[in-house]
């Protein structure tokens, strides 16, 4: 059985005197090891699906099963020790504002009832991991906002966790900090050997380090699998706007005077041919570049671009069909994606 | 006018206005902060909501708080004589006081704790906190300096109601006030009583604004 195989899961809440369904029926698997993205637009449930997984939120139906136990089996007594197995960080990283860095890390152990002095040497272990040794007698209001991840992930990582939760959290975070906290997630799954799961809005999130993804629409499993092979070739609408990113809505296909485009997707097998200039060569037609992007998609360089076709039907079929034969993922783009 | 003996009559007076103030300010938490606790965790949005005891606890609240302190002073009396044995001097006052004191803080502890930061909590939950654990080692630890400066504000309600019981024998500074100031026209001696009330008063309240800042590492 997988790490944490969550089945059939159905969460409902009562808002209003109204039953609304936040989560409908979803299965998921994920393996060991994995960085497991799940991603949704806002209000899409991913927050509760995350919660389900520690049961914060008891689900109105399915089950959680980590490492085969579940969840929903445990007294109160077993699910808390099986908690204290499962890290979490979050958005607004929930430091407590009265403890130094030191307590603030030592606090899950305090928790966990660890004595005061072991629980100190293994706080500053983990301070040394995410690089915060210096800031051990400093206060939360003193750290930057990259620095205060730092410390709930070393608190996170205290109780030597085989699983970690990540619910948006670098959506409170700048670029280049967002970027050294993805690092320092990837470091502590490839050296700590820690299942990470990763909640977020952001597709370059999930494209920077996960290896699997699942999409969430709301609150419905709509895609779920290998990242490269979803950002090379999605196939739910909740996807395609993910990953076709906002620019190309902002910017109306129509308005770029091409009456059918389509989106190409280069792996690094295919980047090497000059594609457009044979196609261009080929058909002898005029192909127009609307958009075009490289993004390192789990380590992989992948490239993307959105050709607006001439408006002859026959034409835009046989583009697509060499575009095809020479191993490219080609979608449809339409305006409204 | 100001002999030894006035003198010394001032000084007990400080002593024992000091002594009810502070004694019933510290029982006051001894029943207030349990009850502000359960009133906090059991409320809607609280850690065990529980509509009865919710229920039970804000109707006792209330209808404590709802009594003139006077009123309450007279009311009780008979439970004074059974606790201390008599019904008047200063220790006899502490009775009323708590009583008084008990709903207040109450409710002083319940918001105060309120103010905590519910993700922290959660975070808490998520590490596998007991409940009990998250009301020691969160609840009271975020909210102290708001606790702090509740009970800051309790201590200065008190020192007044200290002297408001001088009008039934309760001995301390607004005793000395009432016999001597009121039922002896000795205003010189009221006023004495009355600046050093307000020395106090604010003594309590500067002493306390100094520790709020020293022990509230949020902002610095």
């Amino acid at each position: 059985m997988s790490e944490i195989e969550i089945k059939n899961l159905t969460k409902k809440f009562e808002v209003n005197k109204q039953m609304v369904t936040a989560l409908d029926n979803i299965s998921l698997s994920i393996e060991k090891g994995d960085i497991f993205g799940i991603i949704g637009m806002s209000g899409a449930g991913k927050s509760t699906l995350v919660r389900s997984i520690n049961y914060l939120e008891k689900p109105s139906d399915g089950q959680v099963f980590i490492d085969g136990v579940d969840l929903g089996k445990l007294t109160g007594r077993e699910l808390r020790k099986k908690r204290s197995e499962i890290g979490m960080i979050f958005q607004d990283f929930n430091l407590l504002e009265q403890k130094n860095v030191l307590d603030n890390v030592c606090f899950s152990l305090e928790i966990a009832g660890t004595k005061r002095k072991e629980a100190r040497e293994k706080a500053r272990e983990l301070l040394k991991v995410v690089n915060l040794s210096e800031k051990e007698k400093a206060y939360p209001s003193q750290l930057s906002g990259g620095q205060k991840q730092r410390v709930a992930i070393a608190r996170a990582l205290a109780t030597n966790p085989k699983i970690l939760l990540c619910d948006e959290a670098t959506s409170a975070l700048d670029p280049q900090t967002t970027d050294s906290i993805l690092q320092l997630l990837k470091e502590i799954n490839e050296k700590m050997n820690i299942t990470i799961v990763i909640i977020t809005h952001q597709m370059s999130v999930v494209t920077r380090i996960c290896n699997k993804v699942a999409i969430i629409d709301a609150g419905v499993l709509v895609e779920e699998g290998d990242v490269d092979k979803i950002f090379e070739n999605p196939q739910s609408d909740a996807a395609k706007e993910l990953i076709f990113d906002k620019k190309i809505r902002f910017t109306p296909v129509s308005s770029l005077k091409a009456k059918r485009a389509i989106r190409i997707v280069f792996n690094e097998n295919s980047a090497y041919e000059p594609v457009i200039s044979n196609l261009i060569l080929k058909h002898q037609v005029l192909i127009n570049i609307l958009k075009a992007d490289t993004r390192n998609v789990g380590g992989k360089a992948i490239g993307e671009m959105i050709l607006g076709l001439p408006d002859q039907e026959k034409v835009q079929e046989s583009i697509i069909e060499t575009l095809k034969e020479s191993g490219l993922s080609v979608t449809e783009v339409s305006e409204d994606v | 006018m100001f002999d030894s003996k006035v003198i010394q009559m001032i000084l007990i007076g400080i002593k024992d206005t000091l002594y009810m103030t502070l004694v019933s300010t510290a029982l006051g938490y001894v029943l207030g902060l349990p009850f502000g606790i359960i009133l906090n965790v059991t409320r809607k949005d609280g850690l065990i909501p529980n509509r009865v005891i919710y229920g039970i606890g804000d109707f006792i609240c209330n209808i404590i708080r709802s009594v003139p302190f006077l009123i309450l002073l007279i009311l009780l009396i008979p439970f004074t004589r059974l606790i201390v044995g008599k019904s008047y001097g200063s220790t006899a006052t502490i009775v009323p006081l708590v009583v008084c004191a008990a709903p207040y803080i109450a409710r002083v502890v319940e918001s105060s704790l309120n103010e905590v930061d519910a993700g922290v909590i959660e975070a808490a939950k998520a590490m596998g906190a007991s409940n009990i654990q998250i009301i020691l080692k969160v609840l009271l630890v975020e909210a102290r300096v708001s606790l702090f400066n509740g009970a800051v504000i309790t201590t200065g309600i008190l020192l007044g109601y200290s002297a408001m019981s001088g009008t039934v024998g309760g001995g301390g500074l607004g005793d000395i006030a009432v016999r001597y100031g009121y039922y002896r026209w000795q205003t010189d001696i009221m006023i004495v009583t009355v600046i050093l009330l307000i020395v106090i008063f604010q003594i309590i309240q500067n002493v306390g604004n100094k520790l709020t800042i020293k022990i509230d590492h949020r902002k610095r």
